[in-house]
């Protein structure tokens, strides 16, 4: 059974089911901390496909970066600016951790998973061969697509720039 | 490069400018100074043009003032220049445009003196002595042409302007489209010359027609009934331009302009225009003898029914504009008898005389505060003794009375038309005929307006400024005397009529009948219009009626006529624009509008501004388009 | 030259993207549209790096790269607007945003 599951496709469709149940979950949500707890979940699920894609440099920033920092801006907002109001309505009124069962359950089948992969040596070895590393990435970025990385830069300026606008309090009281 | 030549349009072109650039800004004085100088000073270089041509060897000038551009046709390449040419026959023209130009001016600026728009006017005036020298000095035909435009649109501005009035706009837009008819005619007929001679150069162009003159029994029958079509169309841009019928229906209605302008445009130069179009391509009418028949008997034509309508007009204007009709018909007579010299010659004296009837006419009128009616004047040679002698002298050159200028030109064409080819005697007794009509109406209106008791109750109050009647008094100098300098055209008309003329031979009484027709007529007239004459001592039926009897109303309203182009024409344009009140053309527009509006509705519906519904089509469109790439 | 076969990451990619698509169009909730967009974007990401590692190349890892930034901007921005709307008119369906016709 175990080693039925220890091969690097299994894992990859059973990081992938769980990435779409995630995903139907946050879209059909009504809580808006619990979709985005499992749109968190789904995040880590893309990275475990990720890592066995051979993709690690990948994965660590989908976790780092999309989980741990977009992820938290959408939650600091939520939270902060009470942008869940509208939803609360409909939020099953116990507050029991049961709420958060099925996400603690995808995410527990996650971590299964990645121990299962880093435990096993067979998977390594294989994974090992065929990984791009965060070198040659780093090479491309800063080689032939330097100039899409100036643009993303620009953009998230624009970004920070456009955010900072619009979130700001109206001091004047005028219109947008 | 002949500056004087070249800048000859420019004088009063720059006078057109400054005023009516500044319009009501100008004082009189100023206005008229600028005008009448400006004319001034074309009149005296074209006098030193004169004096430079008939010392030139060749007897031809030209200058070349900036290519303007090019024509192709299979035939070839034809280049279109800006560039004027001076010779015998545009000098004459230039000479009586500046000459009588600049007199009609000088008297204008005094006439029209109290008018509120003086400078318009004499900027207009300005303008067409540009387009006309233009016209006259143009190289080639599409340079003509502008200036054909040219004045007609100067003769639409000034018949209209006094635009308050209904009568007059009317009489100005029924003179630009009954014009207009025969310039289209006319661009037809440059077309087709173009299309048959590759040329539009006027040189070019006689030489070619020269050419296919000396090889008639080789051209094709192709080329001459082009040249036939040519002539013909070329022909009804003379007519409508020289108001000869069928196209003569606007010169009396074009009366309701100023007297100056009557004087300057309508008698003097732009309706000779066409007679010099026809003398200006004379090469191309002897190609087709055919229309040099038409074009007498159409002269014919217009002067016997032109004098017949002049005898029963009770307007002074009217009769002296039915008058220049007849006089044209007498032009055009010429042209067709192939008597091109003796035509010229006759635009020219008549250009004098004419001029100078409208001028005192236009004194008379003024003097007796602008009471035109013929029938409410009489008496005047007693009251106004200074414009009726004038008067008289410009009557008896228009009667061609021997010695006056007329007498010369007028007997010139009526000696070539017995034995002309085109002609014969049968046009030739038609000329006696107008001749006697011409002194029979020149009669009456002189006994009814000057002689017999005066009808005129006010005090009559001439204007007496020496300016004005030094104008007078020189253009009835050159109308005495103009025919004693017949202008030396045997350059221009060399190939013209080469061939003995040996069609009918003269009989001996010709001239004879000629000469003493005029007096018959004044014979005729001095007991035939007794009543007029007479002056009657009782007060009581001082009133003298026109009659009104139905012939004479007809002949009133230029026999019929308009009544009959309106019935014609203008009464079934009329109801076909009223039926399409609606515009049936605007509805098959519309139907397009219709159908935009159609799916400006569906697209709507389309555009609801939710952003879930554009993403979806966006979804569906993606949908679709991978679909299709995967079929 | 992994030993997954492309086509199952690209049928995983376009599910995501096909569920992301779904909840953008369905959902009134404009935080579900923008939460939804970034499944699509991580759908889009997966497909990259498929390629990416089939073809053993590092471009696909920095298009991901690229698209991180993008989502990154993309909810910086979003989020503000969502802030901005909830003052506004004290709600978040964005059907309420439909003033702009045509």
């Amino acid at each position: 059974m175990l080693a039925n599951l220890a091969s690097i496709e299994s894992l990859f469709y059973l990081a992938g089911l769980v990435a779409v149940i995630a995903s139907l979950k946050v879209v059909t949500g009504h809580n808006t901390v619990h979709a985005l707890l499992y749109l968190v979940v789904s995040l880590l699920a893309v990275a475990v496909c990720f890592y066995l894609m051979g993709a690690p440099f990948a994965a660590g920033l989908e976790v780092i970066v999309y989980a741990g920092a977009i992820l938290v801006l959408f939650v600091f907002a939520v939270l902060m600016f009470g942008l869940g109001k509208d939803e609360t309505r409909n939020a099953p009124q116990n507050k029991s951790l049961a709420n958060m069962l099925g996400a603690m359950l995808l995410a527990f089948a996650l971590l299964v998973e990645m121990v299962l992969i880093i435990n096993n040596s067979e998977i390594q070895q294989s994974l090992h061969a065929t990984v791009i590393g965060s070198k040659a990435v780093g090479i491309m970025l800063y080689g032939p697509y330097l100039l899409a990385v100036e643009i993303a830069s620009f953009l998230l300026l624009a970004g920070l720039l456009t955010g900072y606008h619009y979130a700001k309090p109206d001091v004047t009281g005028g219109s947008l | 490069m002949n500056v004087l030549l070249a800048s000859l349009p420019f004088y009063p072109l720059v006078s057109f400018i400054i005023l009516i650039a500044f319009g009501k800004k100008l004082s009189w004085q100023l206005a008229a100074t600028i005008s009448v100088s400006s004319m001034a000073i074309t009149a005296l270089v074209s006098a030193m043009l004169l004096f430079e041509l008939s010392s030139s060897p060749n007897q031809a000038m030209t200058v070349n003032l900036w290519h303007w551009f090019d024509l192709t046709s299979q035939i070839g390449n034809a280049e279109v220049n800006v560039r004027f040419y001076l010779d015998g026959l545009s000098a004459v023209m230039i000479s009586v445009v500046t000459g009588v130009g600049f007199l009609i001016h000088l008297f204008a600026a005094i006439y029209m003196k109290a008018d509120a728009n003086f400078s318009r006017f004499m900027a207009y005036m300005n303008l067409f002595i540009v387009a006309m020298l233009i016209l006259v000095l143009a190289d080639n035909l599409v340079l003509l042409y502008l200036g054909w435009e040219g004045v007609g649109l100067c003769s639409f501005l000034l018949i209209g302007f006094w635009y308050q009035e209904k009568a007059n706009v009317l009489a100005a837009r029924k003179a630009f489209i009954v014009t207009r008819v025969g310039d289209t005619s006319m661009a037809i007929g440059l077309l087709l010359l173009f299309n048959t001679f590759g040329e539009l150069n006027i040189e070019a162009v006689t030489t070619l027609a020269q050419q296919t003159n000396t090889l008639t029994s080789v051209t094709s029958d192709k080329v001459s009934d082009d040249i036939y079509w040519i002539a013909l169309l070329l022909l009804g841009g003379a007519v409508g331009k020289s108001a000869q019928l069928p196209l003569q229906t606007w010169l009396p209605d074009a009366m309701a302009g100023p007297t100056p302008v009557s004087a300057l445009i309508h008698a003097a130069t732009m309706v000779t225009a066409g007679v010099y179009l026809i003398a200006r391509l004379h090469d191309i009418f002897i190609l087709a003898p055919q229309v040099m028949n038409y074009v007498a008997w159409l002269g014919a034509l217009t002067l016997l029914l032109a004098g017949i309508a002049a005898l029963a007009q009770t307007d002074i204007k009217r009769v002296l504009a039915y008058s220049t009709m007849s006089q044209i018909g007498y032009m055009m007579l010429a042209l067709g008898a192939g008597a091109w010299s003796a035509g010229v010659f006759h635009l020219m004296t008549h250009a004098f005389f004419k001029a100078l009837l409208f001028l005192t006419a236009g004194a008379v009128i003024f003097a007796l505060h602008h009471q035109q009616d013929l029938f409410k004047m009489g008496g005047l040679l007693k009251k106004l003794p200074f414009e009726s002698s004038l008067f008289i002298i410009g009557l008896i050159c228009l009667m061609a009375l021997p010695g006056t200028s007329g007498f010369f030109s007028k007997e010139a064409i009526i000696a070539e038309l017995w034995s002309s080819n085109t002609a014969g005697p049968m046009l030739w007794w038609c000329a006696i005929l107008g001749a006697l009509l011409t002194s029979i109406y020149s009669c009456r209106l002189f006994f009814i307006g000057f002689l017999g008791n005066s009808r005129f109750i006010e005090k009559a109050n001439p204007e007496t400024s020496t300016l004005l009647r030094s104008a007078l008094i020189v253009l009835a100098l050159l109308s005495l005397s103009g025919g004693l300098i017949p202008p030396d055209l045997s350059s221009v008309f060399s190939t013209a009529m080469s061939e003995p003329l040996s069609a009918s031979i003269e009989p001996p009484w010709l001239h004879t009948v000629a000469i003493i027709t005029p007096f018959i007529g004044i014979l005729f007239s001095w007991f035939y219009f007794k009543q007029y004459r007479i002056s009657r001592s009782s007060g009581a039926e001082q009133n003298l009626q026109a009659t009104e009897g139905r012939l004479v109303m007809f002949c009133r309203q230029g026999l019929g006529f308009d009544a009959f182009y309106n019935a014609l024409l203008v009464k079934p344009y009329q109801w076909l624009a009223q039926k399409n009140k609606a515009d049936i053309f605007d509805q098959i527009i519309m139907l397009n509008a219709w159908y935009v509006s159609l799916w400006h509705e569906a697209l709507v519906l389309v555009q609801n501004g939710s952003l879930r519904w554009y993403i979806a089509a966006f979804g569906l469109a993606i949908l679709l388009l991978l679909g299709v790439s995967f079929l | 030259m992994t030993t997954i076969p492309l086509f199952h990451v690209l049928i995983l990619a376009s599910l995501l993207f096909l569920i992301g698509f779904i909840g953008v169009v369905a959902r009134k909730n404009t935080l579900f549209i923008l939460m939804s967009l970034e499944v699509m974007l991580n759908a889009v990401g997966v497909a990259f790096i498929g390629a990416g590692s089939v073809w053993q190349q590092a471009d696909g890892q920095v298009m991901f790269i690229l698209i991180l930034t993008l989502a990154a901007a993309e909810a910086a921005v979003g989020l503000a607007l969502l802030i901005r709307m909830r003052k506004k008119y004290r709600s978040l369906d964005i059907d309420l945003l439909n003033k702009m016709q045509g």
